[in-house]
């Protein structure tokens, strides 16, 4: 192994700077961004209020709960990982009609929420979608009690539902790996008479398990933080228990403690990727490595290959889209084009680009500290600072709503006290206190794709810069900056979209007088005429295609 | 570069996002949907001359304002279901109202302690069922547990808003005991998990799949006026004329408060006043068929479609009491599981 990806412990001495003083800072600053809305979840758990109404949680909430969640987890991380490795494996091994395509096809479904996705299928599946109708044509059966048709509208449904839009997470990050398997050991493999199989089983999948914990860690959380789909597909996971308790039993600190045993699992399930992850660590040797050819598929084999890539793009983008396009076209709700609609997409836009920005310059900074320093508690940091993902976006919101609402009165106070004159909140008031919650939610992918970035890097690169003499800002400008660039743009692309799709904390911490595409599609939904919401719901998915297929443009030239 | 972007970003945004200031103005914090209110609030502005800025929140609008705190720019709270305007109360964001124009319009009973709330229509939870294979046209709640119903009985999750109000209604009349057994029975007679929204088990009596469904009255005159698949859901069903055994319709409200720091207190009573004109009655309960609180609207869309409905005597206090046990009941049945 050592000859073609050198294999390192983390814990490696090698030769490191004390970092600047602005990086640790940017350390801490994103660790506590981060810690705050955590904290305020903590003590809200630790009411009074909150101990009487624990055992009745224990008792007839969470046991239940925690199960759904359980088997929602297994279920979407299995079809996901099934579908992004074996896809990936495919594009990056094999050469087969449409394989230049599914590469970049293979991402779009990440443009795509949740939410919306679970409200095409149970339209699309429904009574009278296309295919239950198309159904009835053909047999002149007449309702549900002439045949049986499966509901979407339960647990494995929503394993389904889920899983086809969240595999890009792992084919992304996969593929990536894939690709980067150099040719030396791939032909010494195939030499030693290793078949294709074997070379998955005993080659390619361990060498691609960090990239695997890495993204299935992704769509992990994003299943466990759902709160739309879930919900709408009747699944009754503990995100949506934290939100009942919340709203039905008005206990805040009820809500509170579901989501503290939520980040117990998610802890749980971040403790278990690092394990996953091991103590390998797959750094490119400082010489480019030369890549496989593929090899070439006919026949069935070929069928195959362009089958199975194609079913989940046809599952996660094609039918949602066209659904889409369909609704808005025979709704006619092209006519509906407004200037509030085209103000909520720029709303949008401008909310996701600015928190991405943010995100990513945060993100890096956190990144160059661990990397760069030798105390431990910048590694911690790191850690800390990537938690907002595992908090469902509604506690985040809430649990940010009290700082961000204090400050906002502190300034107001000082100035009426000062100026003479009320200025209004101000960060709530001028949408800062969303691209906050945005940052603090998505900062995780920032720093993860920083991470992954920089693990590419062999440290002997940072070790020969040293001993030649280069300082910090050197090694991270001249010879970390052009390696990681396509590893950060990945991740800028990712937080954007990531905004884009953002609902519960938009919906709570927006200014008057501010929609963004989300809000509209939610305000439609919430009174029961999704379809009237399909135009903003399209503009998101589109808003989103063109950064997922930079994105998958992007990892492909890293190939 | 990224400081580049994100400079201009802040300096795009700054114009983008800032909210209007205006003299003449109100703030309206709402969890009803834009859409619904869109005519009666362009309306007022055309009448009065004061803009009004909104934002539509869900479930968070109560922390929202209570966070926000004395700077607070809320004015008007426009809520939906008793249990959410009773935690606004609760919360202590709301006001007295205050106005003897107002009194006069809305009966005590539908206001809140001290004027803190203001009615400003009515909706009821009432049964449908299929037009072709259920042949009656009066039920009773209680009735919907009868076991005849096994298998055909859809609802909506039972943690829902709109169903704990209903089975807190249900507890203030038989009971915790008697409650746990409804919504043991209910659950049995369910075709299918519930979930979904309240229009879906319209759809699933067209389909075939349950012939008798609980279901808010508004819904049932959207879709009587949908112009699309929604009609022949309409088509499908029949509403019953549905009460307690012991009394009557169970009815929920949508209310009117006025924020405790509310910087433009003036002219949020205006609106206030101005939601509970005919006019406005007929544009803000007509446009989502709800019944007007306001007694000279006389045949509102709601009323000429479903008829009158009399409202249960359980004062609307007693429920948000109850919602918290009815919640508990919900989950030991396992009723959503």
């Amino acid at each position: 192994m050592s000859v073609a990806a050198t294999a390192h412990s983390p814990r490696r001495p090698s030769l490191r700077w004390r970092p600047s003083t602005r990086l640790a800072w940017a350390s801490l600053l994103g660790a506590a961004l981060v810690a705050t809305p955590l904290l305020a979840l903590a003590v809200t758990a630790a009411s009074r209020q909150a101990a009487e109404i624990w055992p009745h949680l224990a008792a007839s909430v969470i046991p239940q709960a925690l199960g759904d969640t359980l088997l929602l987890l297994l279920g979407v991380g299995g079809l996901s990982a099934l579908a992004g490795v074996a896809t990936a494996w495919l594009v990056t091994q094999y050469e087969f009609p449409g394989r230049r395509a599914f590469e970049w096809l293979l991402v779009l479904p990440l443009a795509i929420p949740t939410y919306i996705v679970a409200y095409i299928y149970v339209e699309f599946l429904g009574f009278q979608g296309p295919f239950q109708a198309g159904l009835r044509a053909l047999t002149g059966w007449r309702s549900l009690r002439d045949y049986w048709f499966p509901d979407p509208r339960n647990l494995s449904g929503a394993i389904c539902i889920m899983a086809a839009v969240l595999y890009p997470y792992v084919y992304l990050s996969v593929r990536a790996l894939f690709g980067l398997q150099s040719a030396t050991i791939v032909e010494a493999a195939r030499t030693l008479g290793a078949s294709r199989r074997r070379l998955f089983w005993r080659i390619g999948l361990p060498m691609a398990r960090p990239a695997l914990a890495a993204g299935l860690t992704l769509v992990l959380l994003e299943t466990l933080n759902d709160i739309g789909a879930t919900e709408y597909l009747g699944v009754r996971s503990l995100t949506l228990s934290i939100y009942t308790t919340w709203v039905n039993r008005g206990s805040l600190p009820g809500a509170a403690q579901i989501a503290c045993v939520m980040l117990a699992l998610v802890l749980f399930l971040i403790v278990a990727e690092r394990r996953l992850r091991g103590q390998r660590r797959f750094a490119l040797p400082v010489r480019q490595p030369r890549h496989v050819g593929r090899i070439r598929l006919r026949g069935r084999a070929a069928l195959t290959a362009s089958l199975a890539c194609a079913l989940p793009v046809l599952a996660g983008a094609a039918l949602p889209i066209g659904f889409l396009v369909v609704e808005v076209l025979s709704r006619d709700l092209l006519a509906g084009v407004d200037t509030a609609l085209l103000q909520s997409l720029a709303n949008a836009l401008l909310l996701a680009g600015l928190a991405s920005a943010l995100a990513i310059a945060l993100g890096l900074a956190i990144a160059i500290a661990a990397r760069l320093g030798r105390e431990p508690w910048l590694n911690l940091a790191s850690r800390a600072a990537s938690l907002g993902y595992a908090v469902p976006g509604t506690v985040l919101a809430l649990g940010l709503l009290v700082p961000l609402a204090a400050i906002d009165n502190m300034i107001a106070d000082a100035a009426k006290a000062w100026l003479g004159r009320n200025p209004g909140l101000l960060l709530i008031g001028s949408g800062a206190a969303l691209v906050i919650a945005y940052v603090v939610r998505f900062l995780s992918i920032a720093i993860s794709g920083s991470e992954s970035g920089f693990s590419r890097i062999s440290p002997r690169i940072d070790d020969a810069a040293r001993l030649l003499g280069a300082g910090a800002p050197e090694l991270v400008g001249r010879l970390h900056w052009p390696l990681i660039r396509p590893a950060i743009a990945a991740a800028a692309l990712l937080v954007f979209v990531d905004c884009l799709k953002e609902l519960p904390a938009t919906l709570l911490l927006r200014p008057l007088n501010v929609d963004t595409l989300a809000t509209i599609v939610y305000g439609h939904a919430s009174r029961g005429s999704f379809e009237d919401g399909a135009l903003a719901g399209l503009l998101i998915v589109l808003a989103g295609l063109y950064p997922a297929i930079m994105l998958a443009r992007a990892g492909g030239k890293a190939n | 570069m990224i400081g580049k972007i994100h400079l201009h970003a802040l300096a795009l945004s700054s114009c983008l996002l800032a909210a209007p200031a205006m003299a003449q103005s109100v703030n309206l914090y709402t969890t009803r949907e834009p859409n619904l209110l869109n005519p009666v609030l362009e309306a007022f502005t055309k009448d009065t001359g004061i803009k009004v800025n909104a934002i539509f929140l869900k479930d968070g609008l109560q922390e929202r304002i209570r966070t926000e705190g004395a700077n607070s720019p809320a004015d008007v709270m426009l809520l939906v279901d008793v249990g959410e305007i009773n935690a606004a109360l609760d919360a202590g964001i709301t006001q007295p109202v205050k106005s003897a124009a107002i009194d006069k319009i809305v009966p005590a009973q539908l206001r809140g302690p001290d004027d803190n709330w203001i009615t400003l229509t009515k909706r009821a939870r009432i049964v449908i069922v299929s037009k072709d294979r259920v042949k009656q046209d009066a039920i009773t709640y209680e009735d919907l547990a009868d076991p005849k119903w096994k298998g055909k009985f859809c609802i909506r999750a039972g943690q829902h808003p709109y169903n704990n109000a209903f089975f807190a209604a249900y507890l203030a009349h038989h009971g915790a005991e008697k409650t746990e057994a409804y919504l043991k029975a209910l659950k049995a007679n369910t075709a299918r998990k519930p979930g979904g929204g309240d229009r879906d088990v319209a759809r699933d009596i067209l389909s075939g799949q349950c012939d008798i469904a609980l279901i808010n009255t508004y819904y049932i005159g959207l879709m009587s006026q949908a112009k699309n698949e929604q009609k022949s859901w309409y088509d499908a069903i029949k509403p019953l004329k549905t009460s307690f055994a012991d009394g009557g319709t169970h009815v929920n409200v949508s209310a009117a408060a006025i924020a405790r720091n509310a910087p433009n207190r003036e002219n949020a009573v205006k609106l206030i006043e101005y939601m509970l004109t005919p006019k406005a009655q007929e544009l803000y309960g007509d446009g989502n068929f709800e019944f007007p609180v306001n007694a000279e609207v006389k045949d509102s869309a709601a009323v000429k479609l479903l008829g009158n409905v009399t409202p249960d005597k359980t004062p609307l206090s007693d429920i948000a009491r109850n919602r918290k046990a009815a919640a508990d009941l919900v989950d030991k049945a396992g009723f959503d599981n």
